[in-house]
């Protein structure tokens, strides 16, 4: 029993730090193109967003699948002893993106067919999505920050798109408004939406607190500290590996 | 004849100050802001965007005539990928300690709509020569914007510029740091950077009035 609430747990953190904590836009800047460009009126900024986190939520799994069983070190071991030794994973950019255009491509016909009002609301959003930094963005941090599962991949990538709808909205509802103020010539438009964006990150810098408090969280640090290092060590390793691969090669 | 003509050297210069990527065409924002904390990263960034772009202005450009139109985000979107690639695994093998700080922004650069926005709008209806130009320009524009955010971030927040300590030593108290200078530890986290370029549009914008939105 303690087990399910733990997974669940998992589930739950995982899915509040990245709304809030890494939310997409004001820690790590992804997605700002869109983010700025569409954020003029509050109905096209709903429409976006629930389009984002609809093709995160789709792509982010999918993509974990790709590169747990084709593109990491040794993914391919499933296909026999020979194929162990395979590391594909410089091949990720090209097969994220390839994943991501067909995907987006393949929801706009899907949600054509089935669900016309939805399309009506959303379709003219997907095609733009397709490169949208957030999307391509969300499968490489869950890629580099080695998401276990793949329910976790789901909850990140909804998380992330619900953070990114939040901060699209939040930033929408403020440009209606501040129409109605005089704001400096030179800044109007583009000028303060950046620094109203610079604002809200900083309030956003206070959730960063939110998951570490708590008793039973004080030994975190020591966990992620050595993470690091693990992470240190590894990196040594690879470093040795590539200068060994690379004398190989000269000697060859 | 210069190997360079009048109208050519346009689209170099255009997109330096008045047409600027970042601060009028808001394109490209995403990596720009992200990895600006120190002036060294912000120069390889502007280097491989230079890169990427350049080429794949060049590529895009020379396959204009049969690349279906239908087709053509999902072919621009794979070409932009391989060149990624290309300067992913040179910054790993030469650079590895730079690639570790620019992480996932290196393979952002796939998306970065600067890139796709310059092969939809020039390199699809032009030329080898001028896309490459075309290119090259808005690379350097969108260089020139993240150099100088990483120059004020990097200077005032750590009093350093590549490393070194231009400002004195803020231990042994030497340089400005004996009259009582403090670093600001605050630019480097990331809000700051959107306020940097916040301030850099509100002074492009005073100096060009005609650049001015209305709300």
């Amino acid at each position: 029993m303690s087990d399910v609430i733990e997974i669940h747990m998992e589930h739950i953190e995982l899915f509040f730090k990245s709304i809030f904590i890494d939310n997409m836009v004001f820690a790590t800047f992804l997605g700002m193109c869109s983010y700025l460009a569409v954020s003029k009126k509050v109905s096209t900024a709903v429409g976006l967003g629930a389009a984002v986190i609809f093709v995160l939520a789709v792509t982010v799994p999918l993509n974990w699948l790709l590169d747990q069983y084709i593109l990491q070190d040794g993914a391919l071991s499933w296909l026999g002893e020979d194929y162990a030794q395979y590391d594909l994973s410089f091949l990720s950019f090209i097969m994220f993106i390839a994943t991501i255009a067909t995907m987006v491509q393949l929801v706009e016909i899907i949600v054509e067919k089935f669900s016309p009002s939805l399309y009506n609301s959303l379709g003219i959003f997907l095609p733009l999505i397709a490169v949208n930094c957030a999307i391509l963005g969300g499968s490489l941090f869950m890629q580099s920050r080695e998401i276990p599962s793949l329910g976790l991949a789901l909850t990140y990538g909804v998380g992330s798109g619900i953070g990114w709808f939040l901060a699209i909205l939040a930033i929408a509802a403020i440009r209606e408004k501040i129409r109605y103020s005089s704001v400096p010539p030179a800044l109007r438009g583009l000028g303060i939406t950046f620094i109203i964006t610079g604002l809200m990150a900083i309030g956003f810098m206070s959730f960063g607190g939110m998951l570490t408090g708590g008793d039973e969280k004080k030994d975190e640090p020591k966990i992620e500290e050595a993470k690091i290092d693990v992470q240190k060590e590894l990196n040594k390793e690879d470093d040795a590996k590539i200068v060994a691969d690379n004398t190989n090669l000269n000697n060859n | 004849m210069a190997l360079i003509s009048k109208k050519d050297a346009a689209l170099i210069k255009d997109p330096l100050l008045d047409n600027n990527p970042i601060t009028i065409q808001v394109l490209g924002i995403c990596s720009a802001l992200a990895i600006t904390a120190e002036l060294k990263a912000s120069i390889v960034m502007s280097v491989s965007v230079l890169f990427v772009l350049g080429l794949g202005n060049v590529v895009i450009s020379l396959m204009r005539n049969i690349i279906p139109s239908k087709i053509r985000i999902i072919v621009q979107l794979i070409v932009v990928a391989t060149l990624v690639i290309i300067v992913d695994l040179v910054l790993k093998a030469f650079a590895y300690e730079l690639s570790k700080t620019l992480s996932v922004f290196v393979g952002l650069i796939i998306t970065n709509c600067i890139i796709m926005g310059r092969f939809e709008a020039f390199a699809l209806g032009n030329g080898p020569w001028r896309s490459f130009l075309d290119g090259i320009g808005n690379a350097v524009g969108y260089g020139v914007i993240l150099i100088a955010v990483g120059f004020f971030r990097e200077l005032l927040g750590s009093g350093t510029l590549l490393g070194f300590k231009v400002l004195g030593d803020p231990i042994e108290k030497t340089g400005l740091y004996a009259f009582g200078y403090e670093n600001n530890g605050f630019m480097l986290l990331s809000p700051m950077a959107l306020i940097v370029v916040g301030i850099i549009i509100w002074i492009q914008r005073t100096k060009n009035k005609s650049l001015i939105e209305e709300n």
